[in-house]
């Protein structure tokens, strides 16, 4: 057989290139959005897509699964299932349980793992190939920073999960990105003042601090308000996050002369350390003439769960509690309950607002143009969705509603019912300028 | 001087769990020449077996109350433990011991999973590279941990001491200082104190029955002891089940102190094979020295004195002395000739 080899020439390279050049483009060119819409992943069929971006694996798997089920929950109420749940009780009346803009609401889910690459592989993955219009959800503040870094650069609606640092609407903060749960400021601002009736004003405290962007945000906040208090910090320790055992952290505390220890943890270091904390004898011990206490100051059912007796007593805050009275949280309360058998905890509650709330602002602004849907979302006030009257805040994209002061329950009927609230801290009282935590949000990206 | 008692008390602790983890690693390496990255899960396994207990312990009748509603509408259920109904005081005093009173669960089922594991896998990766050893076993780990993680979840499921072991014992009373400046948590000290048993158990099996002896054999020249006629894989599947009731028995006994989750084993392996290699591989006295040392240093580098001038030192001790006693003595502190030199 012989081959037959023609010479290569530089126009013979120069023309292949330009071919193969226009070959190669053909296919984004007729398939781009910039030609055809306005925005990234605008649906053209009967439905929409959000991506759910959750733990489904990794130490946060427990509570992933119960912002999954609050996610999928909102989606039946969105297009119409069930009983409608906190739809009913919803100041705003825009939605009418038909989808959103008269397409059905169908969703994909990615795991998070709680680990900030795999978090942005996953909402990537639901963004290019699976055509999602917006990411929601999470557990960890550095998860929630990263994804909605993504999702500002790719031009999608970010609605964050739980994330409670002061930098997600902070220093971190992007116009893309939206956050209803509360954040280290707010927890500072309601917790100092119950701190001040229950322990007094001339307090030593000594923190143990998980060394991430959550830990540090917190321990600033908790020692700003302690301090303006009158609150003494003997020590702040920073803690590797997930050091396990954390008796040689807490032996030092012992005779520090502190009489208070703060425990900036959560998740799994907060159960480990607030266990150890008991064990090694703090809560009975005496220091200044004074019960030697301790504060988390933020709590969640499931770590409650995981601690068992020891959070009985221990002060911290919390963004809701199924208990509440208020017409919204017994809607969701009843329905999650009949869904699962069970009843919701904090991160289901913020899931399902966040999705209520984005569909909400797409039905009023009429698009899922993420510039306009953010601006329907832009000081938007409502009510009715378990936090009493709450503002969405547009110079940070921060809710600002109450926030609960919590406290370990004495004689739990049951193992959801871990936590009692001490008190409901009205919206003003957690307010703070917008300028104080810094950043700035930039313009919206829509994708095009 | 009481920061530095409490604080060599917590590297003894900590020790105690790194030396009954590492002493497992080793039993296996010694005799098998296995290296085990599944080790950590066999702890991890022994904590659930404390669980598993406890539930079933807990087993409650459950009726339904008509006349009471969840806050959801559903009728309310009424639970009481079969134990406690049943049994009496004895079932409360049983729910109350159930952490150690599952020992008696976990050693015939650590026995068992080792064995399978043994017999069922690792003994087809004998003949193979370390890598193919610890691909497979590193493997084995992460599916034991997810069928874990689907049965009981992953948050961390808290285990409580007995009533009468809970809680910080005044032990500077008895050294003369003044109360409450030295407490510790009692089951800690119950924990450093199961530690010592079971290792001097461990040792006093191998060092006084002929079982040990031919083990010990084995493990010098496994060669030679199979040309004497005896079945030494025989007895070193019977070492892996000892292993893994060893890392079992460690495991929980562990559970009031640490909540325990489907990962808590992934957290322990990497430490303990530090251990293992610090102590020498294939040492059983190196492993102990080594848990306990590094326990200790562990606990001291936590110290805020130390960390004022050394930030960071804590979270590097381990690897940092590691890296010093591997240059200065490569077979680790009590390591043979030999063993992983070729």
């Amino acid at each position: 057989m012989t081959i037959i080899r023609k010479p290569l020439n530089r126009r013979s390279i120069l023309r292949a290139g330009a071919l193969g050049g226009v070959a190669l483009a053909t296919p984004t060119i007729f398939t781009s959005r910039a030609w055809s819409a306005g925005y990234l992943n605008e649906p053209t069929g009967s439905t929409v897509t959000f991506g759910f971006n959750v733990p489904q694996s990794g130490p946060y798997a427990d509570e992933g699964a119960d912002e999954l089920r609050a996610y999928q929950l909102a989606v039946k109420h969105l297009n119409g299932e069930g009983d409608g749940g906190m739809l009913n009780t919803f100041s705003s009346k825009a939605l009418q349980g038909n989808g959103v803009n008269g397409k059905k609401v169908v969703f994909v889910t990615g795991d998070t793992q709680t680990k900030s690459d795999a978090a942005r592989a996953s909402a990537k993955r639901m963004i290019e190939k699976d055509g999602a219009i917006m990411i929601t959800g999470g557990s960890s503040s550095g998860v929630a920073i990263a994804v909605q870094s993504l999702c500002q650069e790719a031009g999608v609606i970010f609605m964050a999960g739980l994330t409670h640092s002061n930098d997600t609407t902070g220093k971190d903060k992007r116009a893309n990105g939206f956050r209803h749960f509360f954040n280290t400021e707010m927890t500072g601002a309601a917790l100092a003042p119950v701190l001040k009736n229950v322990m007094g004003a001339d307090r030593r405290a000594y923190h143990l601090t998980a060394d991430y962007t959550w830990g540090w945000s917190q321990e600033e906040s908790i020692k700003k308000y302690t301090g303006e208090l009158g609150w003494e910090t003997v020590a702040a320790v920073r803690t590797p996050l997930g050091a396990g055992d954390f008796s040689q952290y807490i032996t030092p505390v012992l005779n520090s002369g502190a009489d208070v220890l703060v425990l900036n943890h959560y998740g799994k270091d907060m159960v480990n350390s607030l266990t150890q904390a008991v064990q090694f004898g703090l809560r009975d011990k005496q220091v200044n003439g004074k019960n030697f206490e301790i504060v988390v100051p933020l709590y969640s059912e499931l770590m409650a769960q995981g601690a068992g007796e020891n959070v009985k007593g221990i002060l911290g805050s919390s963004g809701w509690d199924w208990k509440l009275t208020d017409a919204g949280t017994q809607a969701f309360t009843k329905s999650f309950g009949q869904e699962y058998g069970f009843p919701p905890s904090q991160a289901a509650h913020t899931c399902y607002v966040q999705a209520l709330l984005y569909a909400d602002a797409a039905q009023r602004a009429g698009t899922f143009m993420p510039s306009e849907l953010g601006k329907a979302l832009e000081g938007f006030e409502f009510d009715g969705l378990g936090n009493g009257p709450t503002l969405y805040r547009a110079a940070d994209h921060q809710c600002f509603k109450d926030v609960l002061v919590v406290k370990g329950k004495e004689n739990p009927s049951s193992q959801y019912d871990l936590l009692e609230v001490v008190e409901v801290t009205p919206r003003a009282q957690v307010e703070y300028p917008a300028e104080l935590l810094g950043g700035e949000l930039g313009p919206y990206n829509n994708g095009v | 001087m009481d920061v530095f008692l409490l604080q060599l008390l917590n590297g003894l602790d900590k020790g105690g769990a790194y030396a009954l983890i590492a002493l497992g690693l080793t039993l296996i390496f010694g005799t098998l020449g296995v290296v085990n990255f599944a080790h950590g899960t066999l702890f991890m396994l022994g904590a659930f077996c404390a669980i598993t207990f406890n539930k079933l312990l807990s087993l409650e009748q459950v009726r339904i109350d008509p006349e009471k509603l969840t806050p959801w509408g559903t009728p309310l259920e009424v639970r009481e433990p079969y134990v406690e109904a049943l049994l009496g005081d004895f079932g409360h005093w049983l729910l109350n011991y159930s952490v150690p009173a599952s020992i008696l669960l976990a050693i015939p089922v650590m026995a068992i999973i080792g064995f399978v594991m043994e017999r069922g896998l690792i003994k087809h990766f004998y003949n193979r590279p370390h890598a193919d050893q610890i691909l497979v076993t590193f493997g084995l780990a992460i599916v034991i941990q997810e069928i874990v993680k689907t049965m009981f979840g992953a948050n961390p499921i808290p285990q409580i001491a007995p009533e009468s072991l809970r809680g910080a014992a005044d032990i500077g009373l008895m050294l003369g200082t003044d109360p409450g400046v030295i407490v510790y948590p009692v089951w800690r000290m119950v924990y450093l104190v199961f530690a010592g048993l079971v290792i001097a158990a461990v040792f006093a099996f191998l060092q006084f029955t002929t079982f040990g002896m031919v083990v010990r054999a084995g493990m010098a020249d496994r060669e030679t002891v199979g040309l004497l006629g005896i079945n030494i894989e025989r007895r070193f599947t019977i070492v892996f089940a000892i292993a893994a009731v060893v890392a079992g028995l460690a495991g929980v006994m562990y559970t009031p102190i640490l909540p325990p989750d489907y990962h808590m084993g992934m957290d322990f392996l990497v430490l303990s094979f530090v251990v293992v290699v610090v102590g020498g591989m294939g040492s059983l006295p190196g492993a102990v020295a080594a848990g306990f040392l590094l326990g200790i240093l562990q606990s001291f580098a936590s110290m805020n004195e130390i960390k004022d001038i050394l930030p960071g030192i804590d979270q590097i001790i381990i690897y940092l002395v590691a890296v010093v006693i591997l240059l200065v003595r490569p077979r680790g502190l009590m390591g043979r000739k030999g063993v992983m030199e070729n």
